[in-house]
């Protein structure tokens, strides 16, 4: 070792990544798990503490900037995607997070989020989906099953639901990913590829509201059912799922359908999962597995590499500089026909 | 005023002129030459484009007319006059829409070809106008252009409609025979824009030269004129419009900031030159952004205000509405943001190539709690420049949401402007804190009351902000009922103690007297030319302009006392006054246009007499 090498970046723990705020969900809602494999995640990412930026609009779920001992902003309804674009168009040089819902990424600001997503901007987005309003205590959000009773649709709701990741993949999604507040291992990892995605990072992650919506996934998500009523995807593998995994998805034309293993049917009918698959059409046919007709998948649907937004401005402005020169000011001024009063 | 020489050429001070046409009738190229010709010259110019709201209204159609004004001269002016004194119309249309503004015995040259019944019954006239007596006031020239254009391009080779095309040069060509005009410039400019395309740049030229040598011999003009050169302040002078003035401001802002510029907009008229004009400057590092929309637009300012860079917004009224919510945020947050807003004819979509002033009270007032930002507002085209410079100083000194209160007829007017000098621009470098043991985000500045300006990407100052209240030093959430009234004090005063920072109101004439007018914005040209009028008579009137609106420069109070009455003009209906009267008890008198139009001398000066003279009978 010579005295000229740089000075190690410091080991951060996950105690680093916490901040001096008192958490203030509810006792037991699944936004604590959320922020605590958050917390965890973020030492591993090796990425200095100072270059993180978490940055949320309104709602239970936009509380967490708080309690992240980042730099953070807890901006108005729906508009921290055009926040976070703002920001990484300025300083492409942070690792930018944002930290949405089902009623602030999907409703009122479901034109940013589609924007940002279609622009490829260089930020990974985690949409806390509880299928409620929770902080305004308990009215239907646009994830809402139709005929939920909330204290807004005392009748039921009439709207149809939004597909969280049907709506990223329409929107030309490079990085599209499901994960369940309570598998914890599962949702790091999913964060954690995620983090490591060049361009929008799309991440659901299905979060329950005890207070007004509790046990919205139970019926999938609970251990107890969990291998038999959700899908685990794995690049490259045949997608299979059960306890005893002896049953499959199987394409049908555009259909899927569920097989068991077995009697002539083996593991090369089955759908191979494939994330880096150029055309969405296969992932799309994914998302739109819904509980109880299909299985819930859960994991990474898409990853695909595709230039960012903020790639190609900074690009446009190096081949703007190389072709005319850096920008001459009073050049500038002077342009066109001038002329000369004594 | 007028002298006459033996090769009958009249002198005169001063002409304005309108080039009116189809949308397809090159009226603004037409305008822009003449202007441009006459500014190299050595007249001072100004000029207003009026647009069609349409971008292509059926051809012929009232709807569809699209004019240009410029008015040039052998002294300084402020305006593009009141009224044309000369209204070149190229169809029915254009005549019947534009007849109303020309002076009384002006001069109307029109295109006769195009007075058929089809044009004529577009523009719902019964009979024809150039028949009988409808147009006895005015000094009527029956040109047949269309005809003429198309007898001097036979043998170029176009298609009859790519001739046609061309009828605005023969136009132009009669106007420079008229007021004693070089072809060159044109000439030169034609080359260049149709460089791609030679037969239709020798088209051009042709019929420009046919239209000259047509007022030469035609001896349907009696004579023709000469206005000289102007007297104009010595420098170098290009022309410019307030939208390019404002684009070269706030890019020029960054370079004495020394920091990066990113502009983030939504295309809207009359706003959207500035981001076409910015997008422009990569080279010099300037980011763009084409938003989604005016929420978005103005997010990512904040966002990229938050990262250490000048966030840069712009728009007009009806998106200024709808950033409203966000720059409350950037009130909040305390972060150096700049909205421009190129205000038009309101309420709501109204009308959008019209010009009004309807927005500063919603610049003022529009948004939710006490919510102050700063208001500079240019009075000039050329102005542009200097108060984007002073919009971008003021947000980054004073850490405040700064609104540029500019409008469309600043915007897409033009005058000739002294090319600056980089040397004489001050720079305003700000600074952001790097030191985590002394740093808290809501600590203030005592004499500034300004919050640090910490930036993602420095060790130790991690730090969370947002919308909701936070608590004085700290920053952290706050609802604590003594704490929420301090910060609104305090964002409050901050917002006040800018008058320590912006140069005192200057007053036009005496400091003290019968009568002062006092404006912002756009109408600055109209009420110069007024007072200096009225003065030059010896009426005991001064004129004061401001440039900057929140916070009021700090002698405005001592400035408003020292005259018998004090008179607003603005193209809304009191809108300053509303301030005024509140601000400082002071009765001030409105006088109040609403049409889309820029406001007139003659109104101005009219209104000034009326006041003046009735204080001279109730003294006596
Ligand atoms: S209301 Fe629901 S989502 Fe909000 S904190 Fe409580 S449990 Fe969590």
């Amino acid at each position: 070792m010579t005295s000229v090498a740089p000075d190690p970046l410091p080991v951060l723990a996950r105690k680093d990544f916490v901040s001096d705020q008192e958490v203030r969900w509810c006792p037991g809602c699944g936004d604590y798990s959320i922020l605590a494999q958050t917390q965890k995640l973020m030492p591993e990412l090796g990425i200095p503490r100072e270059n993180i930026v978490f940055i949320s609009g309104i709602g239970c779920n936009s509380r967490l900037p708080y309690y992240m001992n980042t730099y953070g902003f807890h901006s108005i309804h729906g508009r921290a995607p055009t926040i976070a674009t703002g920001l990484k168009l300025a300083r492409p040089d942070l690792s930018i997070w944002v930290i949405t819902g089902d009623g602030d990424g999907l409703s009122i600001g479901g034109n940013h989020l589609l924007h940002i997503i279609r622009r490829n901007v260089d930020v990974v987005i985690v949409l806390f989906n509880n299928r409620i309003y929770g902080l305004t205590k308990g009215q239907y959000s646009p994830t809402s099953e139709q005929g939920k009773i909330t204290k807004t649709s005392p009748l039921g709701a009439i709207d149809y639901p939004i597909n969280a990741l049907s709506f990223a993949l329409g929107a030309g999604a490079t990085f599209v990913a499901r994960s369940l507040d309570i598998d914890v291992h599962h949702l790091i990892a999913t964060l954690e590829r995620a983090a490591h995605h060049k361009g929008t990072s799309f991440v659901e992650v299905y979060q329950n509201c005890n207070v007004f919506n509790d046990g919205a996934f139970i019926e999938f998500a609970d251990k107890a059912v969990r291998p038999d009523r959700t899908i685990s995807l794995e690049q490259g593998k045949p997608i299979i799922f059960g306890k005893e995994q002896n049953r499959g998805i199987r394409l049908n034309g555009t259909t899927p359908e569920i097989v068991e293993l077995g009697n002539g049917v083996d593991e090369s009918d089955l759908l191979v999962h494939d994330e880096s698959r150029p055309d969405r059409t296969v992932a799309s046919i994914l998302t739109r597995m819904e509980y109880p007709e299909y299985p819930v998948p859960m994991g990474v649907f898409r990853a695909v590499e595709r230039p960012t937004y903020n790639e190609l401005l900074e690009g446009q402005i190096e081949e703007a500089r190389s072709r005319e020169g850096e920008g001459d000011l009073e050049a500038l001024f002077a342009q066109g026909d001038t002329w000369v009063v004594d | 005023m007028t002298t006459k020489d033996e090769d009958e050429i009249q002198e005169l001070d001063r002409v304005t002129i309108r080039f009116a046409g189809d949308s397809g009738d090159g009226m603004q190229l037409a305008g822009l030459q003449f202007t441009n010709t006459s500014a190299l010259f050595g007249n001072d110019v100004s000029t207003m484009p009026d647009y069609p709201a349409e971008i292509r209204a059926p051809t012929g159609s009232l709807p569809g007319v699209s004019a240009f004004q410029v008015s040039f001269s052998s002294y300084e002016i402020y305006t593009p006059g009141d009224e044309p004194d000369v209204l070149v119309a190229m169809n029915p249309a254009a005549l019947k829409t534009n007849l109303p503004d020309l002076a009384k015995g002006g001069t109307l040259v029109v295109n006769a070809d195009e007075f058929n019944e089809t044009n004529l019954r577009k523009a719902a006239y019964e009979d024809n106008p150039l028949e009988g007596d409808q147009l006895a006031a005015y000094r009527v020239i029956k040109v047949p252009i269309t005809s003429m254009n198309a007898r001097a391009l036979k043998d170029s080779g176009l298609s009859p409609q790519q001739i046609d095309r061309s009828r605005n040069s023969f136009a132009l060509g009669i106007m420079f025979w008229l007021y004693e005009r070089p072809m060159e410039p044109t000439l030169h400019w034609f080359e260049e824009k149709f460089a791609k395309n030679p037969a239709v740049a020798k088209a051009n030229a042709t019929t420009l030269k046919a239209g000259y040598n047509f007022g030469e011999t035609a001896e349907l003009f009696p004579d023709h004129y000469r206005v000289r050169k102007a007297n104009l302040p010595p420098g170098r002078y290009r022309n410019i419009t307030g939208n390019q003035a404002t684009a070269l401001g706030f890019l020029t802002a960054s370079r004495l900031a020394k920091r990066p510029l990113l502009y983030a907009s939504y295309p809207i008229t009359p706003a959207s030159d500035i981001l076409e004009e910015l997008a422009k400057f990569k080279r010099f590092g300037v980011k763009t952004f084409q938003a989604e929309d005016e929420l978005a637009a103005i997010g990512a300012a904040i966002g990229a205000a938050f990262g250490g860079a000048l966030g840069l917004t712009g728009t007009s009224g009806p998106g200024l509405a709808l950033k409203s919510e966000a720059i409350g945020l950037a009130v909040m947050t305390e972060l150096p943001i700049v909205i421009i807003d190129v205000q038009r004819a309101g309420p709501s979509t109204g009308m959008p190539t019209k010009n009004e002033q309807g927005d500063l009270l919603q610049a003022m007032f529009g948004r939710n709690g006490e919510s102050p930002v700063a208001i500079v507002a240019p009075a000039t085209p050329g102005d542009c420049f200097n108060m984007a410079i002073e919009a971008i100083r003021i947000a980054t000194r004073h850490m405040v949401p700064t609104i540029f209160l500019s409008d469309g007829y600043l915007g897409s007017g033009s005058e000739p402007w002294i090319i600056p000098s980089l040397d004489d621009l001050e720079s305003f470098e700000v600074t952001s804190p790097t030191d985590a043991e002394t740093f808290e985000p809501y600590a203030r500045d005592k004499e500034t009351l300004v919050r640090p300006w910490a930036v993602p990407g420095t060790p130790g100052l991690e730090h969370r902000i947002g919308g909701l209240e936070k608590s004085d030093t700290t920053g952290l959430i706050s609802y604590d009922p003594e704490n929420h009234m301090r910060m609104v004090a305090y964002r409050q005063q901050k917002v006040e103690r800018i008058a320590d920072d912006i140069p005192e109101l200057t007053v036009l004439g005496k400091p003290e007297g019968a009568l002062l007018v006092l404006g912002w914005g756009s109408t600055y040209g109209a009420i110069i030319s007024a007072v200096q009028r009225a003065q030059s008579s010896g009426l005991s009137v001064s004129a004061a302009h401001l440039r900057y609106l929140n916070p009021f420069p700090r002698n405005l109070g001592d400035v408003l006392a020292r005259f018998d009455k004090v008179l607003i003009p603005e193209l809304n209906l009191g809108q300053l006054r509303m301030l005024i009267r509140a601000r400082f008890l002071v009765d001030a008198i409105g006088l109040n246009r609403v049409t889309g139009r820029p406001l007139k001398i003659r109104e101005v000066e009219e209104q000034i007499y009326k006041l003046v003279q009735q204080k001279a009978v109730s003294v006596a």
